[in-house]
């Protein structure tokens, strides 16, 4: 691959978006001492014993206004969503169920984890990954979904 | 500062996962597609972020406080145990039939994507579900 194939791929963008994430993780936890788990931030919100809800609150909606900044200057990347309705709401369920169980998603375990080098993510991160790429063969290759 | 901080580091996020390509779950299940059209930049997204985070945890590691004085909340749980491996691994079945995980749900659901929302609510769900489960076995 030479370089301007290398600029003009998604090598750049996933890099830049990573490099993005991982300041915002390292602010988080250098500023507010926490991990910046999208799961865990979420779960606490539904969590009454939680009483910190007020960041939880604010780093959300962060989140979910960061679509309307981006386009301020640029248009919003294409989003294809092959799954129909009952995929997505079986896979969302799988989602909300395993990461609370698992304590952390591709955020928590997968980013801010293995940065601080647990053990714990490493494996949680092996897991998921292993997970997906075995139910994207079997749906896609086999079963053909 | 600690709630504006909070807004601030959502946001960066948010920009970090569209930025990278996180948000389309059709990409994300390119990347899980191994024996098909690999698509590894995601694999970018995730060294990216470690690059920086590294550095960062490495810093807050070694500190009590955080810079803005609030205790460094850092699990000090060690040693696999059977939530974290059957969690993840079901979680991954959730990413794989979607190529949803969290963060890129809510994102794409505030951006108007109806099948976003059925993802995120049914994500709610399960959260609630798991709560309540958790919560009957104290």
């Amino acid at each position: 691959m030479n370089l301007s194939d290398f600029i003009q791929s998604s090598y750049i963008a996933g890099l830049s978006g990573g490099l993005l994430i991982g300041i915002a993780a390292a602010m988080f936890v250098l500023l507010n001492g926490r991990i910046a788990g999208i799961s865990g931030i979420l779960a606490g919100l539904i969590d009454a014993d939680k009483g910190d809800k007020i960041w939880r609150v604010l780093f959300l909606l962060g989140l979910m206004i960061s679509p309307f900044v981006y386009q301020i200057a640029f248009d919003l990347p294409a989003v294809t969503i092959d799954a129909g309705t009952g995929q997505l709401i079986i896979a969302g369920l799988l989602v909300g169920l395993g990461t609370s169980y698992a304590s952390g998603c591709t955020s928590g375990h997968g980013v801010c984890g293995i940065s601080r080098g647990s053990m714990r993510s490493i494996a949680a991160t092996l897991c998921f990954m292993l997970a997906g790429f075995i139910t994207v063969y079997l749906t896609r290759h086999l079963l053909g979904l | 500062m600690l709630n504006i901080n909070a807004f601030i580091v959502g946001l960066l996020f948010g920009l970090g996962l569209i930025v990278s390509g996180m948000t389309n779950p059709a990409k994300v299940i390119g990347f899980l597609d191994l024996a098909g059209n690999w698509d590894r930049s995601l694999a970018f997204v995730m060294g990216g972020a470690i690059l920086i985070g590294a550095g960062a945890f490495a810093i807050a590691k070694k500190r009590q406080r955080s810079l803005l004085g609030t205790p460094m909340q850092l699990s000090s749980i060690t040693g696999l145990d059977k939530g974290l491996i059957i969690g993840s691994l079901v979680f991954g079945i959730g990413w794989g039939l979607s190529g949803f995980c969290p963060g890129p749900a809510v994102v794409s659901a505030a951006a108007g994507q109806p099948k976003a929302w059925i993802f995120f609510v049914s994500m709610m769900a399960g959260m609630t579900i798991y709560n309540m489960i958790e919560r009957r076995g104290k």
